[in-house]
């Protein structure tokens, strides 16, 4: 038997090919970063079709009446962008791209536990995604039941509904094989040394992260497979003309989709809670406070679904049961808010683009946190349910939660990803005018709602016109933030200046290696000692 | 990982333990034609359940790992019975 070339330590990543060339190199690596790099990519296409349909929802809502797009075009354009935002950036968002560059680096391991199977979880992630471009492009026209597949209009409407229900499946699988990976990585391959409390707070979140997809992801496969059984053979199950319950479908959608929430914020927060005592300099406060925290949202967190469901027609037991737990739930999340602030206190704060993402969010965080509680308490949700008001909440939870902190983590990983830095001026000037829109954008809604503007209509009457022109403007105020935002970080990733191995001082294990990291990330395994911790500042 | 033992199970064991699952399988379709009501979920739950142990137990190696993997799977199960436990807050009280 012929042996292995050995893979060199002094290679980054970047540069390494392996046995193949050019494409090749990068969808046939199993190495965790190029993987990482093929999520970004790929996430990034998709995420800026999403950007698109939702500039064109709110310039069809900048007017009464119809503006650029009939009522069932609308329908269809909320439909496609709350897939493709939810199934394909948010839920896998920070863990496909930053858990799979950053958890075995962190933790000290070569790569994740299952290579291969991490890069099946890509190919997966491509097969879900092109099925939910196939629902657009072919069939009896785009899927209209918004993202949530509603029963029973979901097996009534005739629209191609199939290749996204069943592009939705797929990419559930992606979620669960990335969770299983992470789960078994931390379990078996931390350095030596690195017991679970001195596990960074990325990696942490992961973990949480990993059971929910794990646990929950499951359901909401088995429950789109029914709905396609309903479609094709009408088997009865949430179809009330034969005996089905549709209230069923909302229980059973969401026991995955509130869990799903939980996937894309924890690993938000486990970023935050790196950056921010990074840029503070000083150790995070209450550690074992913040993984408690997560192992809580993580658990409590599949317990709370029912919140969705108020107006329903569910029991009212079942309402204060689920109204109470919704409210626990809030605990631990303040928790978090708690520590960031108090890490906060007394550091010796450098004010560069990362911490203003990590402020920032924060900030929008605690509007959509708060703006929950609003929905979680029965007597007021009666009122706002099913309004803008929905809407501008899940976005500064979702879009303002998992959003800013994958822009803080990019900021603040960036220089390590690619080896190089990013015009900070630039970077800046990105995150102010998208704060700006983001804010101008999101916050008339909570208004709209309040004033009982509906949810996915694309007319209204003219007493909310100008809160919808201040939402239009926000949108495209925000848009062109982003442009800025990535013209900057794709020019830098060639041109920018080389990045030291730790610009930022940061004490994780990520930059004790070389920026780009080589292939197999360490030449030696590191070693935690007695007194080493991952965040031990002067 | 290569210190670790491996516990080989004997080939009688998972033949058995087949045998068991097949018995099973039939018992699960025979409970359909018996008038139960109510009960016939519940009768085909718990062999579907017992099905499931006997899988994890010796199939999956349940039995001889480490008690951590016990608890994460003993956890597993808690947490899909507290999901039960709660949707059927709605269908009982409705």
């Amino acid at each position: 038997m012929q042996a292995a070339t050995p893979i060199p330590t002094d290679v980054s990543y970047l540069e390494y090919k392996g046995k193949y060339k050019g494409i090749f190199s990068w969808i046939f690596s199993t190495d965790h970063k190029r993987i990482a790099l093929l999520y970004l990519y790929s996430m990034m296409v998709m995420f800026l079709v999403g950007v698109l349909l939702g500039l064109a929802m709110k310039l069809e809502l900048i007017a009464p009446g119809k503006t650029i797009m009939e009522a069932k075009d609308y329908n269809a354009v909320f439909t496609v962008h709350g897939v493709i935002m939810i199934f394909m950036i948010v839920v896998p968002g920070l863990p496909a791209v930053f858990g799979n560059f950053l958890l075995p680096i962190m933790i000290g391991a070569k790569d994740v536990a299952f290579p291969k199977l991490n890069l099946l979880s890509w190919y997966i992630y491509v097969l879900g995604a092109l099925l939910v471009i196939a629902s657009v492009l072919f069939g009896n026209g785009t899927p209209d039941t918004g993202w949530t597949f509603y029963a029973p209009y979901s097996f009534k409407t005739g629209t191609n509904l199939l290749p996204a229900i069943f592009g939705a499946f797929v990419l559930g699988f992606s979620s669960i094989l990335t969770g299983l990976n992470f789960i078994v990585t931390i379990h078996r391959m931390r350095a030596p040394g690195m017991t679970w409390t001195k596990m960074p707070l990325f990696p942490w979140t992961l973990y949480g992260t990993g059971w929910i997809q794990l646990l929950a992801t499951p359901v909401v496969g088995i429950t789109l497979v029914l709905v396609s059984l309903e479609r094709i053979f009408g088997i009865g199950v949430f179809d009330p003309a034969l005996g089905g319950d549709p209230i069923l479908y909302q229980h059973l959608f969401w026991i995955y989709s509130h869990p799903a929430v939980y996937i894309m914020i924890l690993p938000a927060m486990g970023a935050i809670s790196e950056i921010i005592p990074t840029f503070a300099q000083k150790h995070v406060f209450g550690y074992r406070a913040i993984v408690a925290s997560t192992l809580a949202i993580a658990f409590v967190g599949y317990f709370v679904w029912g919140h969705h469901m108020f107006t329903a027609g569910m029991s009212g037991t079942a309402q204060y049961t689920f109204s109470l737990l919704t409210f626990l739930v809030a605990i631990p999340s303040a928790i978090k808010v708690f520590n960031w602030i108090s890490t906060m206190h007394q550091g010796s704060i450098r004010l560069e683009t990362p911490f203003y993402w990590a402020a920032s969010f924060i900030f929008v965080f605690m509007i959509g946190g708060l703006s929950g509680l609003v929905l979680g308490s029965l007597a007021t949700d009666v009122y706002v349910h099913d309004t803008a008001f929905v809407v501008a909440h899940f976005h500064f939870i979702v879009f303002g939660g998992v959003g800013f902190a994958f822009f803080g983590a990019i900021h603040y990983w960036f220089p390590k990803m690619f080896g190089r830095m990013y015009d900070k001026g630039l970077a800046n000037t990105g995150w102010i005018v998208f704060f700006i829109g983001f804010l101008a954008l999101y916050a008339p809604m909570f208004y709209l709602g309040m004033k009982g503007m509906p949810r996915r209509y694309y007319d209204y009457l003219p007493e909310f016109h100008a809160a919808n022109i201040l939402s239009t403007l926000g949108s495209w105020v925000m848009a062109f933030g982003l442009v800025i935002i990535l013209i900057n970080l794709f020019r830098s990733a060639k041109h920018g200046p080389k990045a030291d191995k730790n610009p930022w001082n940061g004490k994780t294990l990520e930059w004790t290696v070389p920026s780009p990291p080589p292939v197999e990330n360490f030449a030696e395994t590191p070693v935690y000692g007695e007194k080493d911790g991952p965040y031990e500042y002067q | 990982m290569e210190k670790e033992k491996h516990h080989i199970v004997a080939f009688p064991t998972y033949l058995w333990v087949l045998v068991g699952l097949i018995i099973l399988t039939f018992l699960s379709v025979g409970i359909t034609s018996i008038e139960l009501g109510e009960l016939t979920v519940a009768g085909a739950l718990v062999i579907a359940s017992v099905k499931t142990l006997l899988v994890l137990t010796y199939f999956m190696h349940l039995k001889f790992d480490k008690p951590y993997i016990r608890i994460m799977v003993g956890f597993v199960f808690a947490v899909f019975l507290v999901v039960i436990i709660i949707t059927f807050f709605d269908y009982y009280y409705r």
